[in-house]
Formats: C-alpha cells, sequence, structure tokens
C-alpha cells in the first residue's frame, strides 16, 4: 500500500582487509519510522555513509533507488540536494556561533558574497518554532544544552529541506525528559510526512517509535521486522543482534589462581571536563585481584574509558570523587606517573592518539614510558634500550623488520603489540586494556587474547574493557557491566551470556 | 621496503645535503671561485655563528610540537646590550658574561612559564616577549651604541681582528721538512703579490691543520671501534660501502675546512663556541631521557603524558634552553660586532627558524636532529654570501632566502602526504 521511498540493493562496501557490508537490503517505505539496530561495528553508520555519499559512489557495490530513480551521490551536497539528511552522533555544531548561523552553515540565506542576516535570523526562528524550541536563534550554541543541540541539529536538518531524515544515536547524550520529547518530536513529524531513519542502541526507545526495525550484525542485514505484525520484544531484538557462532575464538587459560585483593575502587564519581554538570562516572566500586581478568562491557559513550582514565593517575575528568585501594592501603594518584610508580598501567583505546608516538621507532616507544630503567643519570643506554626492544618484538612476535621502524608504518595488530610491550616493560601489577583488540584482524587477536592470559597467569591483574560479547566473555573470569556511566551488573564468566548482558543494559536504560 | 624504497628513503634523508653540495658548486663557479677562498670560508662561519647557536635552541621548541620562539632576536639585543653596557661601565668581563647568560636563561624561563604552565600559545607568548625586549634592548641602552673594548672577552668570543687559536703547535723544523718535500715534488709556495716564498716565510696557520688531522684520526677511529660494538651487540650494520663512503666524504670535508682555515688566520674561536653547542645539545637530544622527550612529546603530547611523563616541564625546559642559547648568541654578537646597539639581531628569530625547517625539522613536531640544523644553517649561509660577493641587492636576498624555506617545508608536507596515502592504500 504504501510506496517505498528509499530502497537499498545489495551494497557492499570493503575496506582494506575488511568486509564493512556484506550484501545489505534496505527498503524504507514514505512516510515510516525505520530503525536500525545492532552491535558496535555492525556496519550501521558505514551504511548510512554510504546513503549520504560520505563514501561516494564508486566506492561500493550495489544501488541505492531514492524516489523511483537510480542515484549516484559524490558526495554530503548531493543527497542533501534530494532531500536526504543525516544527522550524526556527534553534534556537528560550532560552539561560538549562533544557532542561526549553525543552522545555515554552508547553506546560507541570500547571496554568496551579501548575507541576509535578517532572512538567516527569521526562517532559523521558524525552523526552530517547528522543533519546539522557544531560544532566540540569535543564542550562541554553547549557551544551550545539550538536548536543545540535538533540536537545532533536527531544524538545521529541516532548513535543507529533508525529506529522508535519518538520526545516528539521536538520545545517546540526552537525558530521559530530553529524549522522550524528541521521540515524541519524531512521532509528530511522521504525521506530517516525513519518513526517518534512527540507529539507536537503547531498544525500548526503538519500540516507541519506529515502525519496522531492521537488524544489522556483521555487515549484513539479518531481518526485518514490522511493529504491527511480529514479534519486537527486547529479547528477540538481542537474539537477532548478537547470535553468532562461538567457536574457538578464544585461548584457554591454563592453571587459573586468582590471589589475594589487587586494587579496589569504591564510589568512584567522574564529572566530564567540559560539561561540568555531567557525571561520566557515576557511584562506580569494582576490584580486581591478582591473577584475575575482569572484563567491563558496554556500549561505547558508557564511561569506561573514562572510568579507566580517572584511575590512571586521574588523567581524564574532573572533580573525581572516591576511594582508591591498592593491596588494601588507599592512595591518591595525582599523574600518570604517580600512577605508572604504583605499577598501573593504561593501555589507551586510540593507539594511534593516545598510545604510541607513530613518528617514533618501536625501540623509543618500548622504553618511554619506563626510560629510568634504561637510563643512568639521565643518559641513556642504547645498548640496553635495543636490547629490551629486541626482547619483546621477540615476547610478541611483532612483525618488523627491525626495531628501529617508525611504528607508523606497523599495521594495527602490530601496532597493538609495540602498545603491549611498552606497557609490560613498566612492569605493571595492574593492566587495564582499553579495547585491545579493536580494529586488529582475527589472527593478530588470538594472540593478543594469548598475551592478556599469559599475563594473568604471571599474577597481573588484567582488566579487560571491551564492547565486544564474545571477547568479553570469552577472555574475563568475572564481568562488569557498564551503562550510562554506572555499573548495572556484576557477574561470573560461567553465567555470562550474550542475552541476559544486554538484558542487564536494557533493564538499565529503563530505569529499573 | 624494497630496493626502490631504501633508495627513496637514502635520497629523502640527505635531501637537503645534496641540496647544500648543489649550492655550494652553483656558487663556486658563478663567482669564479671567490666563495671558497680561505677568507669567506672563515667569514661563513664566522657571521652564521649566532645561526647556529639560535637554531640549536629553536630545534628543542620545534621538536615540542612546531611551536617557535619569535623572542630571540631581541633576547639577542637585550643580553648582549646589558653585557656591553656593563663592560662600557668597567665590570670585568667574566661577570657581564655570566650575567648575559643568567639573563637569557631567566627570559627562557619566563616565557616557558607561560607557554608550559598558563597555556599561551608559544607565538603569542614569543610575539609578546619579541616586542618587549625589544623595547627594554632600549631602555638599557638608551637608544645608544655601546662598544666594547675589552680584548680578553673579544678573544675569546669571537670579534675584532685576532679572534683565532694562536698557532702554538707551529715548529720550525718541521716547516722546514715538510717545505723542502713540497720543493722537492715542483710544488712552490707564493706571497701575496707573487714572489716565491719559502714554506716557511708562507702565511699558515699548522695548529689548524694539526687539529683537522687529529679530529680525522679521531673519527676514524670512533667510528671502527663503534662497529665493533655495534657488531658485539647485534645491531643491524649499515653496509661496509656506505660507512666508507660516509667516512670518506666527513673526513674529506674536515680535512678540506682545516685547511682553508689554516691558510687563512687558523681556527676562528667562534667554530669553537659553535662545536661545543653543537656537541652539546647533539648529546642532549640523542642520548638522554630529556632528549628522548622533546621528541615524544612532538609526536604525541598525550601519548608522552599517558606514559608518565610530565609534558609542561618538557616544554618549559625546552624554552628555557632556548633562552639560555639566545643568551649565549647575545655574547657572541656584541663580540662579532665590537659593541651593541639596540637594533641588532633583527629578524635573527627567522633565520634560525629556518633553518631548522630547512635541516628538516618536521613543522608538526617529533622530528629533526642537530644534524640537519648544521645543514640548513650552513645552507643559509652559503645562500646569504654567495649573493652578496655575486652583489645580490640585500632585497633580493631576503626574496631568495624565503623561496627556499618555502621548498624545504613543501618537501615535509609533501613527504607526510605520500606516507599517509601510502599506509591507507
Amino acid at each position: 500500500m504504501a510506496e517505498v521511498l528509499l530502497e537499498m540493493k545489495s551494497i557492499t562496501k570493503t575496506f582494506p582487509g575488511v568486509k564493512a557490508l556484506d550484501n545489505v537490503n534496505l527498503k524504507v517505505e514514505k512516510g515510516e519510522i525505520h530503525a536500525l539496530v545492532g552491535e558496535n561495528g555492525a556496519g550501521k553508520s558505514t551504511l548510512m555513509n554510504v546513503l549520504s555519499g560520505i563514501y561516494p559512489y564508486g566506492t561500493y557495490d550495489g544501488d541505492i533507488i531514492y524516489n523511483g530513480e537510480v542515484c549516484q551521490f559524490h558526495k554530503i551536497k548531493d543527497s542533501e540536494s534530494k532531500g536526504i539528511v543525516i544527522i550524526h552522533q556527534e553534534l556537528a555544531l560550532v560552539p561560538y556561533m549562533t544557532i542561526g548561523e549553525n543552522m545555515f552553515l554552508g547553506n546560507e540565506r541570500g547571496k554568496k558574497y551579501n548575507i541576509d542576516w535578517n532572512l538567516t535570523y527569521s526562517e532559523a526562528d521558524k525552523y526552530l518554532k517547528m522543533v519546539g524550541l522557544t531560544d532566540s536563534s540569535k543564542t550562541l550554541v554553547k549557551d544551550i544544552g545539550t538536548g536543545k543541540q540535538q533540536l537545532v541539529e533536527i531544524a538545521k536538518a529541516l532548513a535543507k529541506n529533508a525529506k529522508l531524515l535519518m538520526l545516528d544515536e539521536p538520545t545517546s547524550s540526552l537525558n530521559e525528559t530530553d529524549s522522550r520529547a524528541l521521540l515524541d518530536l519524531m512521532l509528530e513529524f511522521k504525521k506530517n510526512g516525513m519518513t526517518m531513519i534512527i540507529i539507536s542502541h537503547k531498544l525500548n526507545e526503538v519500540a516507541y517509535v519506529a515502525d519496522k526495525i531492521t537488524i544489522v550484525r556483521d555487515g549484513s542485514t539479518i531481518e526485518t521486522l514490522d511493529c504491527k505484525k511480529d514479534d519486537i520484544s527486547e529479547d528477540r531484538i538481542i537474539k537477532g543482534m548478537v547470535a553468532r557462532e562461538m567457536t574457538d575464538r578464544f585461548p584457554k587459560r591454563k592453571d587459573v589462581k586468582i590471589g589475594d585483593m589487587m586494587m579496589e575502587v569504591k564510589n568512584w564519581t567522574v564529572y566530564h571536563p567540559e560539561f561540568t554538570e555531567r557525571k561520566v562516572v557515576d557511584d562506580v566500586s569494582i576490584n580486581v585481584r591478582k591473577g584475575e581478568v575482569v572484563g567491563i562491557y558496554g556500549l561505547m559513550g558508557a564511561g569506561r574509558t573514562e572510568l579507566a582514565m580517572s584511575i590512571f593517575g586521574r588523567s581524564y575528568g574532573i572533580g573525581i570523587t572516591g576511594e582508591l585501594l591498592l593491596n588494601g592501603t588507599p592512595v591518591h594518584l595525582t599523574s600518570p606517573k604517580s600512577a605508572i610508580a604504583h605499577k598501573i598501567a593504561y593501555v589507551t583505546e586510540d593507539r594511534k592518539g593516545n598510545g604510541l608516538v607513530l613518528t617514533n621507532s618501536i625501540k623509543t616507544n618500548t622504553s618511554l614510558a619506563n626510560l629510568d630503567a634504561i637510563s643512568k643519570n639521565k643518559v641513556i643506554d642504547q645498548d640496553k634500550e635495543y636490547a629490551v626492544a629486541v626482547e619483546y618484538v621477540k615476547k610478541l612476535r611483532t612483525k618488523t623488520p627491525s626495531v628501529e621502524q617508525n611504528v607508523g608504518n606497523l599495521s594495527g595488530g602490530n601496532q597493538q603489540k609495540v602498545l603491549l610491550s611498552k606497557w609490560m616493560f613498566a612492569d605493571p601489577d595492574v593492566l587495564i586494556l582499553d579495547e585491545p583488540t579493536r580494529g586488529i584482524d582475527v589472527g593478530a587477536k588470538y594472540e593478543i587474547y594469548c598475551i592478556i592470559n599469559d599475563l594473568a597467569a604471571a599474577g597481573k591483574s588484567v582488566i579487560l574493557i571491551s564492547s565486544e560479547l564474545p571477547e568479553v566473555i570469552g577472555m574475563s573470569d568475572r564481568i562488569y557491566i557498564m551503562n550510562a556511566a554506572k555499573i548495572v551488573g556484576e557477574m561470573p564468566a560461567s553465567e555470562a551470556t550474550q542475552e541476559n548482558i544486554m538484558a542487564c543494559i536494557v533493564k538499565s536504560g529503563r530505569g529499573e | 621496503m624494497g630496493s626502490t624504497g631504501k633508495l627513496t628513503g637514502v635520497l629523502k634523508k640527505y635531501t637537503m645535503l645534496l641540496a647544500l653540495v648543489v649550492v655550494v658548486i652553483f656558487f663556486f663557479f658563478a663567482t669564479d671561485g671567490v666563495t671558497l677562498n680561505p677568507k669567506n670560508i672563515n667569514n661563513l662561519i664566522a657571521q652564521n655563528a649566532y645561526v647556529f647557536v639560535l637554531a640549536t635552541g629553536m630545534l628543542l621548541c620545534i621538536l615540542t610540537g612546531g611551536n617557535i620562539d619569535l623572542a630571540v632576536g631581541s633576547v639577542v639585543c637585550f643580553a648582549g646590550g646589558v653585557g656591553a653596557v656593563m663592560m662600557d661601565k668597567n665590570i670585568p668581563w667574566p661577570v657581564a658574561t655570566v650575567v648575559m647568560l643568567v639573563i637569557g636563561l631567566l627570559i627562557g624561563m619566563w616565557q616557558g612559564f607561560w607557554i608550559a604552565y598558563i597555556k599561551v600559545p608559544p607565538f603569542i607568548a614569543t610575539l609578546a616577549g619579541m616586542l618587549a625586549f625589544r623595547g627594554l634592548s632600549n631602555v638599557v641602552m638608551g637608544g645608544y651604541q655601546y662598544t666594547v673594548d675589552d680584548h680578553t672577552f673579544l678573544n675569546v668570543f669571537g670579534g675584532g681582528a685576532d679572534c683565532y687559536i694562536p698557532d702554538f703547535l707551529r715548529n720550525e723544523g718541521i716547516v722546514t721538512a715538510v717545505g723542502k718535500t713540497l720543493n722537492g715534488w715542483g710544488i712552490q709556495f707564493h706571497d701575496v703579490e707573487g714572489n716565491v716564498v719559502s714554506l716557511n716565510e708562507y702565511t699558515f696557520n699548522w695548529t689548524c691543520l694539526y687539529v683537522g688531522i687529529l679530529f680525522v684520526i679521531g673519527f676514524v677511529i670512533f667510528t671502527i671501534v663503534n662497529r665493533g660494538l655495534l657488531k658485539k651487540n647485534g645491531y643491524t650494520l649499515d653496509p661496509v660501502i656506505a660507512v666508507i663512503i660516509k667516512t670518506v666524504l666527513i673526513c674529506g670535508v674536515a680535512l678540506w675546512i682545516a685547511f682553508k682555515l689554516a691558510s687563512y688566520k687558523g681556527i676562528p674561536t667562534a667554530l669553537i663556541w659553535i662545536i661545543a653547542v653543537l656537541a652539546i645539545f647533539s648529546y642532549i637530544t640523542k642520548k638522554t631521557t630529556l632528549g628522548r622527550n622533546f621528541y615524544a612529546v612532538g609526536g604525541s603530547e598525550k601519548a608522552t603524558r599517558l606514559s608518565g611523563i610530565n609534558t609542561n616541564r618538557v616544554m618549559f625546559l625546552a624554552y628555557t634552553l632556548m633562552g639560555f642559547l639566545a643568551g649565549f648568541a647575545g655574547i657572541l654578537n656584541i663580540a662579532r660586532y665590537v659593541g651593541a646597539q639596540p637594533t641588532y639581531g633583527q629578524g635573527y628569530e627567522m633565520d634560525a627558524i629556518a633553518a631548522c625547517f630547512i635541516g628538516g625539522a618536521s613543522a608538526y613536531g617529533g622530528t629533526g636532529t642537530i644534524g640537519g640544523v648544521i645543514i640548513g644553517a650552513a645552507l643559509m649561509g652559503v645562500i646569504n654570501q654567495g649573493m652578496s660577493i655575486m652583489g645580490t641587492s640585500a632585497n633580493m636576498q631576503v626574496v631568495v632566502k624565503g623561496l627556499v624555506l618555502l621548498i624545504a617545508v613543501f618537501f615535509d608536507v609533501m613527504s607526510k602526504v605520500f606516507k599517509k596515502g601510502g599506509s591507507k592504500a
């Protein structure tokens, strides 16, 4: 009965070494709200980027049929001119410009050499009213809250004459009330005939607004559920999202010996360094024993990295409160330096930005966190440094022609090994590994899992942060589940299944 | 990496050295060999002493993330001005020297404080310094010119007519013997008027030549011993032929310079100071943890901080050392010009910055070496001098310098772009 507005036919998109999208098919009817759900990295955002022309026509296979015609978008402007507008997860507003200026950025009213500010602001006010904002369009964006900023983004999309609006995790940074208001706004737009695609992890929100739900897993569209006919219970959706084969992807740990309590974190609270009222870690208590691998599972933005970095010598966040005990003694760590001195290591998720000095060699990266061990009176013993680097390259089987190689030239998996070398050489008792296998291939992943097991077998305490469920379940002895800045569940790995971990998150999302 | 990759790697590594050689040859022919006569080699070193010293300090700042220090020209003038005024008031020169160094150090700390701890962007903080210390120079000197006439000071720091290492190793017996041998081979010596003279009467600084020969012997021994050590510790070794070529080239250039200088007046004291500064800072950047920290901060400040290194302190030290060296350049400057004026040092910061970038320091920080600084400063000096001798107008000289800088940084940026493209594909 309804007319199909958008059809994506057997879309396949490959990145070097990875098939990000594999034969994806998606049909969106005019006037519906269509939800895309799936785990992190399932390919939802890639799909959106293909549709909007960020990945231009020709870099992927398959057809996009919009309004009955086959489209070839080469840049964002092409798709926008047809009325396809994306609102990205991270807000793309310039803080020190007014709402009006932001709304028409790149789409200015008036002439190119003579912007008509009266028209700009009067139109801006009109669109603001449509999204239910009463603020003046001359307000600076930095002066309004995140909830309102999200609405400004939507108004901006409307100003581009959107016919198909795509919202990528629109409520991820909003509180309960703002989220609800946004969803209601979506329902109102639908009444006026707008077609929308929403990407969300929050299944309750999806159930609230969506007409159809398409599940994406490992780069493929698995199924499309019709909210009127099919069962759209959360269990049903989660099953579609995570079901996959779990064969020997994780090396077994031999003789697990879990010892005394190593590190305890009690009532840990951290505030965002810029949005100083936002709690990014909220009253979290965790602990890890000697020889234990503790997993922390959570979706992106749950506060895992913030928790880890704030523990690691307060290298993130402000207004940090709570207690940190090492071997039962309270310690106060004020800098990464003091954290390292207390034998804590944090292996960052962002190896290129926060982890490695890409312009330096494997050798100098390996020794960077523990220069004192290879130097006398601040003068580096070059032979010792070289020997250490060679030792770790051998131990971790890093593939490189020599230790003088710049780490910028290595593959992701080998870079990760260098990063691990650096922190293993710092000789810590507690290793916090933040997404240690992100963006590396399966073989290298397996090797890194082996290293993790070796570390635990050597009596080290390992905290493994990951947004890959199978990894957390396969590697950990005990699992914490984190969502929206809080620990929302804890279970031994033996009891953990993908379903009950997701259920923890979904429940907490509903405030139960 | 294949053999073509290796070749381009070598070419990239030595691009600026090759450029220097090309430029030297060009000016040699363009000036009928005048640029390479002993006096001009001597002047090249003495006139550019400040560039070598300032560029060394500037390299540290640039390493920490492409940050520059615009104030150095003014600091050179101010520190030198204070010293000149003090000596004018008959304060002993060692006191004045120490005061000048301390002034440089304090200014460095002052700027480092604002940049590292208050997070004032380096461009702004040092622009403020550039204006303020220029003004203070005028205040100190009251707008007047001061002459430095303390001969010990001038001799030690390379100013005036006899700022050369005396020929204390000259032995007439050896000179006579060598002269006889050379005459026997049909080689004769001429004085300025073209008359044939014996080697004993010929102007030649034997100490300078001996030092050059000693350097060569030392360098060869060091190379051999070092290679043995490298082999023992299982490092990958450069091919023998490459090492030999490199050694021969370095020794050849060193001997040739020694010979040229000996034919003029000997080793200029400024050269001793340049070598001392370059050697010390080469050691710091290569062998010490502090040096390592400069590179790491420039490569990735976040990663360095998360490795437990106090990155603020590293920034602070970079500017502190820069200030200290600017103070030292102030000393060399007033010695060279036998006095101080409130206008001295203008544009020095740009020469230093240009020398670093031409020498291969990255405008984004994290890469660059003292060796590169030497090449960059030498290239600038050779171009300056060559054009002066050719009679190019001062205005055009600045234009050429600007273009050379632009092209050098263009190479840096392009090599980065290619690298990125390569790793993505």
